[in-house]
């Protein structure tokens, strides 16, 4: 469940026992049968630290959704609230408290804030009457969650809109305090460099705390040589851009939240077996996890998808002359070790065949015309073509009524590539946008303007071309299939967050000083002291270890760029990521994007999307085809679906491949 | 009484725990003398010692008794037990299923139900014991999600846990009161208050310097704002608050200032204070007092934020005629000027549509016009962006005098929309009802000598998409088709939409005989296409360029 946390550079396996052990003192201490009413939204965190069985050790009956009116019955004597602080939640705690029945024996109430106890919902509590029934209200501090080898996150959704928009710091403490608590795990960071207002406030945060806890100094040897705090907001531009990865593209169509994604089903329905898959449908979404525990998904996830295919043809083969190997297995010692193997290449075929259903649906999208007409606007903005004018194409798209969100995307990162936008054309979209979808949107381009996303040219100069051309992040012969440059992640754009961690390991800010000028906020290097005998002394050739957190999120291109960067063998530096949320560009807008009615405006970009891939999907597509070309005959001349049982390609009689189903499928 | 506390007493300690509060709360308010105070505290003190007995004590026995499920009795009416071993045995057979034929579930792969969530994933247990509540606990049992497999804890990580990780914060675990007061109740888990070391009880009456209190909040500790009096005292400790960028001390704080200070004095002050300001207006938002928020901005000198303010609020008016004179009362409001004309036509606009959607319920009522009968409306345009109240209007007002309210010419005049958009949208809504002869004079000018002449401020290749996905007829099609300047896009669009004419006529205008002949092939022999090719072939007037 949690190797695959131990498996990278820093065991991060050992924050995640640390949150675990806290999670069961907390259990302990209200003693007698338990029963645990979830926030929704803490499901899914909480399923990336700890099982139900474990609650289940510590005498946890039953879990309830939170939701207004009378508890269910449930006969336990303790009931716990596990939520965010979020006031309205508190008002439904306080109708659950309310309504419970007296006359039953009286069962003790609880609540863990998450991850933070807040003074205004004790407030709230107390106005609603509620406040002295609780024995215990605690929190449960879980800043940073392992979400993989390598990769961390606060999983705070509000991060971005708190900093940028309100202002509100309160999530910056909190990263100082995750910060904190990781020293103490791996070992005080010796160096903290950084980039942005909000970095600079983190890293003062982190120095005052550590001048606080002088006493309680950790004999750690440290673990990371260095750390990096990066603001969103020097960088907006890149979660604007459309991800190319294969993990990115998955989040931008369907959305991945805390490590998991949920597809259509129909794809999927080949994996029963075949004669009955038509008897019970499944109409829920199938839900996947993802994460580099899947040996292939490890492998592919940070391709770009103009790679998948490749890889995943080249991985059927391998599987199916693994299973070949039967035929020559003699002895009876030779099937033996087949036969124990046979779990393990079980498990990469189940994996191959869900990649290739996935890669598929996203297939359909990257090669459709709108996909392609989308991305073409983008990179010309990026290489900064006719920034200055009205687009056409986002005229055409408001004209069709195109979702709000893609709108905005296009037009924020319109602004963000000519340093603002031209008062007349400022005008025009804003005009165009509000007559479309209405005039109280008003207060949602006001929300963008405030972030910086969308603003007007103050200054006559454009400074964007000096930024692309000296951090190059514009690649004309961007390599997808063999990349030899972090810019393959979004075929042609580095990301300018990730230049400044690569520009920074070599050979240093100090090449960049103007530059970084440009960008918002200061930057800035940090030094803190270690205790005497805990330097490293490193070897020769040793690579240094840099954990870069951004503020405000990172998109999983940005993460797959930092991991190409790992793994360049002259690179010298490894990281380790963390965030305060794994976002999008549709997410980013969307959190700005101001709706009085939920579920119509959120969304609408992954909404849409698969919607249409949904009636689409023939139910009866068992057979599944590798992007379009079989590769039985070496001149490719055969263009029938590749047929694949249970997952495996079957070669025909004459090695052409066979398809019951009509070749124009 | 107080100090015997516990079960005892016979009544249950939990009606009582909720009164104290609100006789509390309400102390709050009225800002009571020091003595009053303490007195508030005792009692507080000693209804939490009950409770604590409570916690030691579990429940009395008889309920221990009664609730306990070994004890569960038998009752007619329990139509569960049918129900459920059927659930029991069904799922016993699926378990046997699973063993025999699914052999992909190895110990060592993790299982996973349809949905993909792990089997015993707390998301999936949520579902799954509350679906359960009907069934008993056996059943419960034999569903049971399997045994976490993670590895034991490796040795060196065991010992950590985050939280003893800051000793110096140590957390009490406990309820910690951020009002101007009390509550030892942060060691209300720890057992009896009378074997607390004396020293602690210097915590309620000693001075602590703003510092200090900044640190308990931060710690939970139990603390008191109530003794910083003086303004200056007050601003001392917001800034010593400010400081340890804990935003939620710092709204804590921030609240005991709104409490204790009149809002004058608490702007004022807040004007300097930039960090603490943001937090503020955070907090009011959050607590929706958009009245105190409004006088903020007022008090700042943010006029335009103030406006945005107060214009938002119109969302919250479900009712339309509410709503436009809220509207109404908004276009005083000082926002910037190109705020303030979309304000202005947002007003309009509502204005408008309520009168359309009053005229034309009345009509469809009355049946009086066709046009409803045969499309009947789906839903009301009020509160719908302009553009889509253009179309309606395309739709079930089109040809009306430009003096009406309800005229696409009107809307178009009023609301400065843009030709394209016009275009566009008139296209769309005419075309929906297969109105070609209303597409057609749409882009049908007259020059002074009387020619006509189709003109567009949009390529007419979009045209043809529109057309086209309106269901157009050929003949439609071909007009618009044949519009498109672009050589190459015209062939392409000709030949997606078999406008055969269109492509015979540019190849014999392109004097290209091979690409004729090419496209004879892909017409039927006997139609009228493929005798126009034969006779342009055999026309010896032309030059053909091949």
């Amino acid at each position: 469940m949690s190797a695959h946390l131990s498996y990278g550079r820093v065991n991060l396996n050992i924050l995640r026992e640390a949150a675990r052990k806290d999670l069961r003192e907390f259990l302990d201490k209200c003693a007698g049968s338990k029963a645990i009413v979830w926030d929704e939204h803490l499901t899914g965190p909480f399923g990336l630290i700890a099982q139900y069985s474990l609650l289940k050790e510590h005498e946890v009956e039953k879990m309830f959704t939170l939701k207004g009116g009378r508890l269910p019955p449930a006969d336990v004597k303790n009931i716990i609230f596990f939520v965010r602080p979020k006031l309205e939640l508190m008002d439904i705690i306080a109708d659950n408290v309310i309504s419970e029945d007296k006359m039953h024996s009286p069962r003790d109430f609880h609540i863990l804030f998450v991850p933070r106890r807040s003074m205004l919902c004790e407030q709230r509590l107390k106005e609603q009457g509620v406040l002295g029934s609780f024995i215990n209200i605690d929190e449960y501090i879980l800043d940073l969650i392992p979400y993989d080898g390598d990769l961390l996150s606060m999983e705070s959704e509000g991060a971005f809109r708190e900093c940028y928009l309100e202002n509100d710091q309160t999530s910056l403490y909190h990263t100082a305090k995750g910060l904190m608590t990781l020293q103490a795990l791996y070992g005080t960071i010796p160096q903290i460099f950084g980039k942005g207002e909000c970095a600079r406030h983190v890293a003062n945060m982190m120095l005052r705390m550590k001048r606080e806890f002088a006493g309680s100094q950790t004999q750690i040897l440290p673990v990371f040589d260095s750390l990096l705090l990066l603001d969103r907001n020097v960088d907006l531009l890149t979660p604007l851009a459309t991800q190319l990865t294969y993990e990115g593209l998955i989040d931008e169509v369907y959305g991945i939240t805390n490590g998991y994604v949920k597809l259509p089903p129909e794809k999927f329905a080949a994996q029963k077996k075949q004669g009955e898959a038509s008897k019970d449908l499944p109409t829920e979404p199938k839900k996947m996890q993802l994460n580099s525990a899947e040996e292939l998904y490890a492998e592919i996830r940070d391709k770009n998808f103009n790679g998948v295919g490749a890889a995943l043809s080249k991985k059927a083969k391998i599987i199916s002359a693994a299973f070949e190997e039967r035929h020559n297995a003699k002895t009876v010692g030779e099937i033996k070790q087949f036969v124990s193997q046979l779990p393990h290449m079980q498990a990469a075929r189940s994996s191959l065949a869900n990649h290739t259903s996935i890669a598929e649906l996203i297939k359909d999208i990257t090669t459709s015309e709108a996909f392609f007409d989308n991305l073409t606007v983008e990179q010309e903005f990026m290489t900064g073509v006719d920034t200055d004018k009205v687009n056409t194409y986002i005229e055409d798209c408001i004209a069709q009524k195109d979702p709000l969100i893609k709108i905005l995307r296009l037009v924020s990162m319109q602004s963000v590539c000519n340093n603002g936008l031209k008062q007349k054309v400022f005008d025009y979209y804003r005009k165009e946008i509000l007559q479309t979808y209405g005039y109280e949107h008003l207060l949602t381009l006001n929300n963008l303007e405030k972030t910086g996303l969308l603003k007007l040219q103050t200054s006559t100069r454009n400074n964007y071309p000096t930024i692309r051309k000296t951090l190059k992040l514009w690649m004309e012969d961007a390599n997808e299939q063999n990349p030899n440059d972090i810019s393959y992640v979004y075929s042609g754009y580095a990301p300018l967050s990730i230049r400044l961690a690569q520009v920074l390991a070599r050979p240093g800010w100090r090449s960049i000083e103007e530059v970084l000028k440009m960008l918002p906020g200061p930057h800035f290097e940090e030094r803190q002291q270690l205790p005497a005998g805990l330097h490293k002394k490193r070897q020769q050739g040793e690579n240094r270890t840099t954990l870069v957190f951004f503020l405000g999120g990172v998109t999983y291109a940005e993460i797959a760029a930092l991991r190409f960067l790992s793994q360049m063998e002259d690179g010298g530096t490894e990281y380790i990521v963390a965030t305060t949320k794994l976002i999008n560009g549709a997410g980013e807008a969307e959190i700005i994007l101001f709706s009085q009615q939920p579920g119509l405006e959120t969304r609408l970009l992954s909404a849409s999307v698969p919607m249409r891939i949904w009636n689409k999907l023939n139910i009866l597509h068992l057979y599944l085809y590798l992007f379009g070309t079989c590769e039985c005959r070496a001149d490719r001349s055969c263009r029938r679906p590749q047929a694949l049982r249970d997952g495996i390609p079957v070669p025909g009689p004459d090695g052409a491949c066979v398809s019951p189903l009509p070749p124009d499928l | 009484m107080f100090l015997s506390g516990g079960p005892r007493l016979g009544f249950k300690t939990s009606d009582f725990s909720r009164e104290p509060c609100r006789a509390y709360g309400k102390s709050q308010v009225n800002y009571i003398s020091h003595n009053q105070w303490v007195c508030v505290r005792f009692i507080q003190r000693q209804l939490l010692l009950t409770e604590r007995w409570k916690m030691i004590r579990g429940k009395p026995d008889d309920d221990e008794y009664w609730n306990s499920t070994k004890f569960k009795a038998f009752t007619f009416d329990d139509e569960d037990n049918e129900f459920t071993r059927l659930k029991e045995s069904k799922r016993a057979v699926n378990s046997i299923r699973s063993l025999v034929e699914d052999e992909d579930e190895e110990d060592d792969v993790e299982k996973v139900n349809w949905s993909g969530e792990p089997i015993g994933s707390i998301s999936w247990s949520v579902k799954e014991t509350a679906s359960s509540i009907r069934s008993t606990g056996e059943v419960r049992d034999q569903s049971s999600p399997k045994i976490d497999n993670t590895p034991s804890l490796r040795k060196n990580s065991s010992g950590y846990s985050l939280s003893s990780l800051f000793k110096g914060k140590a957390k009490t675990g406990s309820l910690q009161h951020f009002s101007e007061s009390f509550s030892e109740q942060s060691n209300r888990n720890y057992g009896p208050e009378l074997r607390k070391p004396k020293s602690e009880y210097k915590d309620y009456i000693s001075d602590w310097t703003p510092e200090e209190t900044v640190k308990r909040m931060q710690q939970g500790k139990a603390f008191s704002l109530e003794k910083f009096r003086s303004l200056q005292d007050k601003l001392l400790l917001l800034d010593e608050t400010v400081k340890a960028h804990d935003g939620n001390v710092i709204t804590a704080v921030l609240i005991f200032l709104k409490k204790s200070l009149s809002k004058e004095i608490l702007f004022r002050e807040l004007i300097t204070r930039e960090i603490a300001l943001r937090h503020f207006i955070h907090y009011l938002k959050e607590m929706g007092e958009n009245k105190l928020l409004v006088e903020l901005f007022k008090t700042l000198g943010r006029s335009e934020d103030m406006a945005l303010m107060q214009y938002k609020d119109h969302l919250n008016i479900k009712d339309e005629n509410r709503r436009r004179d809220f509207l109404k009362n908004c276009l005083s409001l000082p926002f910037s000027q190109e705020d303030a004309t979309h304000v202005l036509d947002h007003y309009t606009l509502l204005e408008r549509q309520i009168i359309i959607e009053a005229n034309d319920k009345h009509v469809e009522s009355g049946s009086q016009a066709d046009i409803f009968k045969k499309y009947p409306r789906k839903a009301s345009i009020l509160n719908m962006p302009i553009i889509t109240t253009l179309y309606y209007s395309c739709f079930y007002h089109y040809g009306e005098p430009e003096g009406t309210y309800s005229s696409p010419a009107n809307i178009r005049k009023t609301f400065r929309i843009s030709d394209k958009q016009f275009l566009l949208t008139c296209l769309g809504a005419r075309a929906k009802l297969k109105s070609w002869f209303d597409v057609d004079a749409l882009f049908t000018t007259k020059n002074w000598l009387g020619y006509t002449k189709k003109r567009s401020p949009i390529g007419f290749h979009r045209i043809v998409d529109i057309l086209q996905k309106n269901n157009a007829p050929v003949q439609v099609l071909q007009e618009y088709v044949s519009l498109v300047e672009d050589t190459e896009q015209k062939i392409n669009l000709a030949q997606k939409y078999k406008c055969h004419d269109i492509i015979i006529n540019t190849y014999r205008d392109l004097k290209d005989r091979q690409l004729l002949i090419e496209y004879r092939g892909k017409v039927e022999t006997d139609s009228s296409d493929y005798k126009k090719i034969q006779e342009l072939l055999g026309n010896s007037q032309i030059r053909w360029k091949n």
